[in-house]
């Protein structure tokens, strides 16, 4: 629709979305799923490789490298203390 | 950025971490809630040396044996008189009960009641999974009526007890319900338990998909976390009796919240009987 004013935020040009990078801790997963279901950007897939308890740990999907806000939102709801996120500094 | 492989978590640092991983389930609630503990003691200011952690008999009385805090794993029910004792000789010990539903209500209930109506200065987690999920998933006092159990095949014929409201009429200062998926707002009910002088209960409803999930067709414990992210409503004010909570109907929401924050003085018989031989 040409010509509609779209509101933007007035501070859009000062804030950037923050990158973050993912870490795993495969030996720990338990392979519940909740990282992978509730990401909210929708980042992490399972693995087809298995840990030593034949767990599939979650990995970052194909074409989702840059996705990651580091919410920390997988960190805090894994029951096994098994990954987390950390924003990477420009 | 693809992921990094590494052998070790921040928080790390308030767990002992030869004993991980922890013996609970894939998909248990009781993980999720152990993180927002975990965090809410590195953000609670109070250094590691004064926190004390207590629990009872049951799967989640088996935490205290993974924080690497001053921890006491009791017997059965009696978690409350021994954190009683703590808070009351060490007042300056940040005390934190961590049990289940059936060892705080079923063996413990009059430890508990009577500890409210006190208004001990101790922090009360309960995980709330609707039945005794260690045993092998028996009847307890929080099962809902109809559900079915190990011990109660044809469904329960038991009303079950409805915490927050049981908690907020003995004379709890703080009372909070969240689930294992609301682990922001559950952190901050636990801070806020922790800034609080006097009795403080949180119920957390955790999955317990081999006790309760698969007995009454809730599925997987990924499902029973979907069910809480469509069917949970936050109402701080909700009217307390109508907090009973039933996972398997489909008419009801399930309503969180922090529903009781008051001020009331804490029980501190030793500054009284001080008080006393000064006279």
């Amino acid at each position: 629709m040409a010509g509609v004013l779209v509101r933007q935020p007035l501070d859009k040009a000062t804030v950037s979305i923050p990158v973050g990078r993912i870490y795993i801790i495969p030996e720990r997963c338990k392979g519940c799923k909740f990282c992978i279901d509730f990401c909210p950007r929708d980042v992490l897939e399972e693995t087809s490789a298995m840990n030593a308890k034949g767990y599939h740990y979650p990995v970052v999907a194909e074409g989702k490298e840059e996705e990651c806000v580091a919410c920390q939102f997988c960190s805090i709801l894994c029951p096994e203390f098994a990954i987390y996120t950390e924003e990477v500094a420009e | 950025m693809p992921e990094i492989v590494v052998e070790s978590h921040p928080i790390d640092t308030v767990f002992r971490t030869e004993r991980l991983p922890h013996i609970f389930c894939p998909g248990c609630g009781i993980g999720p809630a152990v993180h927002a503990y975990a965090q809410a003691i590195l953000e609670s200011g109070i250094p590691k040396e004064r926190h004390a952690c207590v629990s009872g008999i049951g799967c989640s009385a088996r935490v205290p044996g993974y924080m690497d805090v001053d921890s006491y794993h009791t017997t059965h029910g009696r978690p409350i008189p021994f954190a009683t004792a703590i808070a009351v000789v060490k007042p300056e010990m940040e005390v934190t009960v961590f049990s289940g539903d059936g060892d705080l209500f079923g063996i413990g209930g009059n430890h508990f009641i009577h500890a409210a109506r006190r208004n001990v200065d101790i922090n009360i987690i309960c995980i709330n999974n609707f039945n005794y999920g260690m045993t092998g998933g028996q009847v307890g006092p929080t099962t809902p009526l109809g559900a079915k159990a190990s011990t109660a095949p044809y469904g329960n014929t038991e009303p079950a007890f409805n915490l927050p409201y049981l908690a907020a009429a003995t004379g709890a200062v703080f009372v909070a319900r969240w689930t294992a998926l609301h682990v922001r707002q559950l952190k901050e009910a636990i801070l806020r338990a922790m800034q609080k002088k006097g009795f403080t209960f949180i119920e957390v409803l955790a999955p317990c998909p081999v006790g309760f999930g698969s007995p009454n067709d809730l599925g997987d414990a990924i499902e029973e976390v979907w069910l809480y992210r469509e069917r949970c409503v936050v109402d701080h004010s909700v009217y307390l009796p109508d907090l009973e909570l039933d996972l398997r109907r489909k008419d009801k929401p399930f309503v969180m919240g922090n529903f009781v924050d008051i001020e009331k003085e804490p029980f501190d018989p030793l500054a009284m009987m001080k008080k006393k031989e000064g006279e």
